[in-house]
């Protein structure tokens, strides 16, 4: 009987991966739901004895089965997009079934938990040190230094907390990972909790992904052996893009507002209900086993550039041709990534901007696509990896509306705790649209009251509009409690500065 | 389907304040809001005055304080997804809607390749273009 290997990945199931695979099985074949490869263009993928199918829908399972179908891409594993990639987080995406332990165990699973479980804490934080791997969350801090600074701390109760609040636009990974590859999420917690002296860990998911937090209600509870005595809960957010934020999502988990606390202390020695806590991001705590094993805290170090170590799960996003995860060692240029393997916009016209890292990342005009993915490079040009998604726009993307949209996005999730992200985020819409008016006759009706009398009362020049605009970053990027207050300026700036033509009438 | 009512939610859960966020998941659910009487039964239960509840309830957007009876489709809007032109399907979703579907903006349901993407329930829905959201919005 054929075995037909179908992703039930939430992407895959969004493009109608169900019904093909029940037309497979309809078909007399035995279907088996697997990760999903990150080809999200091809999606739904079909898998026969290693040949690929796709896009599939339900009628093409009669051509594919008796090998005339023209949807066929060849050998998936030679696939260009495949072929030049460098997978270590996502070795197991599209070959393993996400809930199989049988599946986990045979490509090399819970090796490193073993492993590390028979070495000193301290040398398990060691190699997390060797590795140089950094935190993959978007801050890029020293996931090594963090688990030291936990180690050390002298508390009864410490815990591990992994940030799965993967709200940024352009970006998949934390959800493919834990939809596809669950038990090495929670492999990579426990190594955590053995480095540290942590007994609990919190998974915090969002509310958005449905799909991932059945996933790993599953997985937990057919770890739980293997990770005991370590014990692991899922929390479920609830629509609040601030939670991200690991000050914010540590409230959130306590029952509280998902309000930012100030810092310090640091949650590495007042985190969860004021314990010493690791808080890292999905990939950050999925990459890992494979430093746990022999040899992998040096490879990590070998690969990638600069202070930039190991290898980043890059998203291809928006309108992009071949979208999807494509996990590279550090270094890679954005005109590699956007129009040799991601074969330039979807539409087929021109790319006018790409924005990287998220809503609170630069967009970056092409003329800068010469950049290396490193930590260091972007922050030297005014921008940002954070959790390294690349969101493409065609030249139709209208830059003034998206540095509007920035600002508006900040006032609908500011949690309101600091008042250049709260008041700013909304003066900023104002301010946007005023220039993009061509300015204003008189003061508003707020600036022309008695009681306002520091505030302007003649008509503004563009000029003094714009510098206005870039009072209001300086004091929301430098006076914010964090990165949401703190970064928008980052889109912004860069729109102004690159497309400034899109700020006129 | 009968709905749990508040009382045997709340009995599932020790009560502790780390547990507000599960309840208000499953009152949310069971009765499509959170209102001030339900705000009231978690206060007592988890030992909390009434306002710091409702200041959580109030503070994130999965938690309403009346209930829509309406099917809701749940439209991303966020960057990646306007990329791919979601802004000018919002016009004719809206139209098919009417006052009988919810249409409500999101920010990202995390399938930023292959946008516009839309929820209903825990159903997903990808690549959408004006025709299949018409369609999806009527379907409901």
């Amino acid at each position: 009987m054929t075995t037909v290997r179908i992703s039930d990945d939430a992407l895959a199931l969004a493009c109608g991966a169900d019904a093909v695979a029940a037309a497979f099985a309809a078909a007399g074949c035995t279907v088996e739901r697997v990760s999903s490869w990150g080809m999200h263009w091809l999606e739904p993928l079909v898998e026969i004895d290693g040949l690929g199918f796709g896009p599939a829908v339900p009628g093409d399972v009669a051509a594919i089965l008796s090998g005339t179908s023209d949807k066929a891409i060849g050998p998936i594993e030679d696939h260009p997009f495949l072929k030049g990639q460098q997978r270590l987080t996502f070795a197991r995406a599209g070959r393993t079934r996400p809930l199989s332990l049988e599946d986990y165990a045979a490509s090399g699973g819970w090796a490193a938990l073993t492993r590390a479980r028979g070495m000193a804490p301290a040398d398990v934080v060691a190699k997390v040190l060797q590795s140089g791997l950094r935190g993959r969350g978007g801050a890029g801090f020293p996931a090594g230094i963090k688990w030291q600074t936990v180690a050390q701390a002298k508390a009864p109760r410490k815990f591990v907390v992994c940030n799965a609040d993967e709200g940024d636009s352009g970006t998949f990974a934390d959800r493919m990972l834990m939809e596809g590859d669950p038990f090495q999420l929670i492999e990579g917690m426990a190594i955590a909790a053995h480095a540290v002296g942590a007994e609990r860990g919190y998974i915090y998911v969002r509310s958005e992904y449905p799909h991932a937090i059945a996933k790993l209600n599953a997985a937990i509870a057919l770890a739980a052996e293997h990770v005991a005595p370590f014990a692991l809960e899922l929390r479920v957010g609830a629509g609040a893009y601030v939670c991200g934020e690991e000050t914010s999502l540590l409230n959130s988990i306590e029952g509280k507002r998902g309000e930012v606390r100030a810092k310090p202390p640091l949650p590495a020695l007042e985190g969860l209900l004021g314990c010493p806590t690791v808080v890292n991001n999905v990939l950050t705590l999925a990459a890992i086993p494979h430093i746990l094993i022999p040899g992998g805290a040096s490879l990590y170090d070998s690969l990638g550039i600069d202070r930039s170590k190991g290898t980043m799960p890059i998203q291809l996003a928006g309108n992009v041709k071949h979208g999807g995860l494509y996990e590279t060692a550090f270094g890679i240029s954005l005109d590699r990534l956007v129009n040799e393997i991601g074969g330039g916009t979807a539409s087929g016209r021109p790319v006018k901007a790409v924005q990287v890292g998220g809503p609170l990342g630069a967009y970056i005009p092409p003329a800068q696509f010469h950049l290396p993915f490193d930590y260091e490079a972007y922050a030297g040009a005014d921008a940002l990896i954070g959790h390294g998604g690349i969101t493409v726009f065609d030249d139709r993307a209208d830059m003034g509306a998206l540095a509007r949209f920035a600002f508006q996005f900040c006032a609908a999730e500011s949690c309101g705790k600091c008042t250049p992200c709260r008041i700013g985020s909304t003066r900023g819409v104002e301010l946007i649209d005023r220039i993009r008016m061509g300015g204003k006759a008189d003061a508003d009706a707020v600036e022309a009251l008695p009681q306002m009398h520091n505030a302007r009362k003649a008509p503004r020049s563009r000029a003094e509009d714009l510098h206005l605009l870039e009072d209001l970053c300086e004091t929301m990027q430098l006076g914010s409690l964090c990165a949401l207050g703190g970064f928008t300026p980052y889109p912004v700036r860069s729109a102004l500065k690159h497309w400034p033509e899109d700020f006129e009438r | 389907m009968s709905r749990p009512s508040l009382t045997a939610i709340l009995a599932d859960f020790a009560p502790e304040q780390a547990a507000l966020l599960p309840i208000l998941h499953e009152v949310q659910a069971a009765f499509g809001c959170v209102d001030a009487q339900a705000e009231a039964a978690i206060a007592a239960h988890l030992n909390l005055s009434r306002a710091e509840v409702h200041g959580v309830v109030s503070f994130y957007h999965d938690f309403t304080a009346t209930a829509d009876p309406r099917p809701c489709v749940e439209l991303c809007r966020a960057e990646a997804c306007q990329a791919r032109g979601v802004e000018a399907l919002v016009a004719a979703a809206e139209a098919a809607a009417g006052s009988r579907v919810r249409v409500k903006t999101v920010y990202c349901l995390g399938l930023c390749s292959s946008g516009p993407a839309a929820r209903t329930g825990d159903t997903l829905h990808a690549r959408l273009d004006e025709a299949a959201l018409t369609a999806l919005v009527t379907s409901l």
